[in-house]
């Protein structure tokens, strides 16, 4: 098995689960109502969970530095997240269409990786399967009930899904290792991925009454996999590695 | 649409401020006094199942405006530590009850003891064969 390969397709993951992970907790204590701030933030917390258990792999099988300092002490440019993860929290629809998008995306890719030859992941995507199931389950049930609820908030729905899927699709951007990770059968790959969430997405969206966005492939945003980031990842590393770069030494 | 913050741009004067930065950059205004901000959402009793064919235990209650968010919030809310097989969401208003004025028709219920299996003679001869035979 080429470990670069690998190496590749766990930053991208981990990275995409500390990123979103650490926008969605932007909501703890502010969320719309305290059951569902309870939720988001619980949610938000897995996210991390995931990154950390990731950057354990990659730390214990691969050689790579420990979790905390891949997650504290990397610079942006070395982030392999895509740029959906990466934009502000907007307002609770925008937030809730990324968290629809992004998780029907990882709950395929999981549940692909559960048949992956590389036994680390797979255990964890069998590991992790569950709670994604409740993230998705938590998305669809929002999206129906808003998609569905005034004219407001259909509205709302309807933009931030049209604002958001040309990011979303760059959750499938392919790297250099593409092909490798599917010969040696680590991964069976962006474009089977990308396919099978087009259509889970596109059902839901259109049971739930909103529009399917077309997006050109021209309008798809590119570049997070390969280090080039939108301008908001950097604040956030900024802010998220605030505390440690006062001592990145100091004991916990 | 306006609704997408960018994130760096500050907002004119936030109402509510604090020591944490994400909750100013939301620019929050504060809620008026004695407002009801859930008050168009019902409440649903919940209980939270342990194991397959153990009885469901009343866990609390959980505001949502239909049985599938009650059921989303019910999960994070009581079903966060320790095992949990099940959660069932009952609609509050669909829980009968008896008023706390007729409290006086459980009163003697206590002094009953006859009603205790531990009430019978039978249980010193069974503690005794219990004894004799080992058995806990």
């Amino acid at each position: 098995m080429n470990n670069e390969a690998i190496k590749d397709l766990l930053y991208k993951m981990a990275d995409d689960a500390l990123v979103i992970g650490h926008r969605n907790s932007e909501w703890t204590g502010i969320g719309p109502m305290l059951e569902e701030d309870l939720a988001f933030s619980s949610m938000a917390q897995d996210k991390v969970g995931h990154a950390q258990a990731l950057y354990q792999i990659l730390h214990d099988a691969l050689g790579e530095k420990t979790p905390d300092e891949l997650a504290f002490q990397r610079e942006e440019k070395d982030f392999k997240c895509c740029q959906l993860v990466e934009l502000p929290i907007g307002e609770y629809d925008f937030s809730l269409i990324r968290h629809f998008l992004f998780d029907h995306a990882e709950l395929i890719r999981y549940d692909m990786l559960t048949a992956s030859t590389f036994l680390p992941l797979a255990q964890l995507a069998r590991k992790v399967k569950g709670e994604i199931k409740y993230h998705v389950m938590h998305a669809d049930t929002f999206l129906k009930q808003l998609a569905h609820g005034t004219q407001e908030s259909t509205a709302r729905m309807q933009s931030s899904l049209d604002y958001a899927m040309p990011y979303a699709l760059g959750i499938f951007e392919k790297s250099e290792y593409e092909d490798v990770l599917i010969g040696d059968g680590v991964f069976a790959g962006e474009n089977k991925l990308q396919e099978k969430w087009l259509e889970k997405v596109g059902a839901i969206v259109t049971t739930a009454g909103l529009k399917m966005p077309d997006v050109p492939d021209s309008k798809i945003i590119y570049g997070g996999r390969k280090g080039y980031h939108s301008k908001f990842l950097e604040p956030l590393l900024d802010e998220m590695t605030e505390v440690t770069q006062i001592d990145p030494n100091a004991e916990w | 649409m306006s609704n997408h913050n960018d994130g760096i741009t500050p907002s004119p004067r936030p109402s509510v401020t604090s020591l944490d930065p994400r909750i100013n950059r939301l620019d929050l205004h504060r809620t008026k006094e004695g407002e009801q901000t859930n008050s168009h959402l019902i409440t649903w009793e919940v209980f939270h199942q342990e194991k397959r064919g153990k009885q469901p235990v009343h866990a609390g209650i959980v505001h949502a405006s239909t049985p599938e968010m009650a059921m989303l919030f019910a999960k994070e809310q009581y079903a966060r530590r320790g095992k949990t097989t099940n959660l069932w969401v009952v609609k509050t208003s669909d829980v009968f009850t008896f008023s706390y004025d007729d409290e006086d028709i459980f009163e003697t219920t206590p002094e009953k003891t006859f009603r205790d299996p531990a009430f019978y003679r039978v249980r010193e001869r069974i503690e005794a064969y219990q004894a004799k035979n080992k058995i806990q």
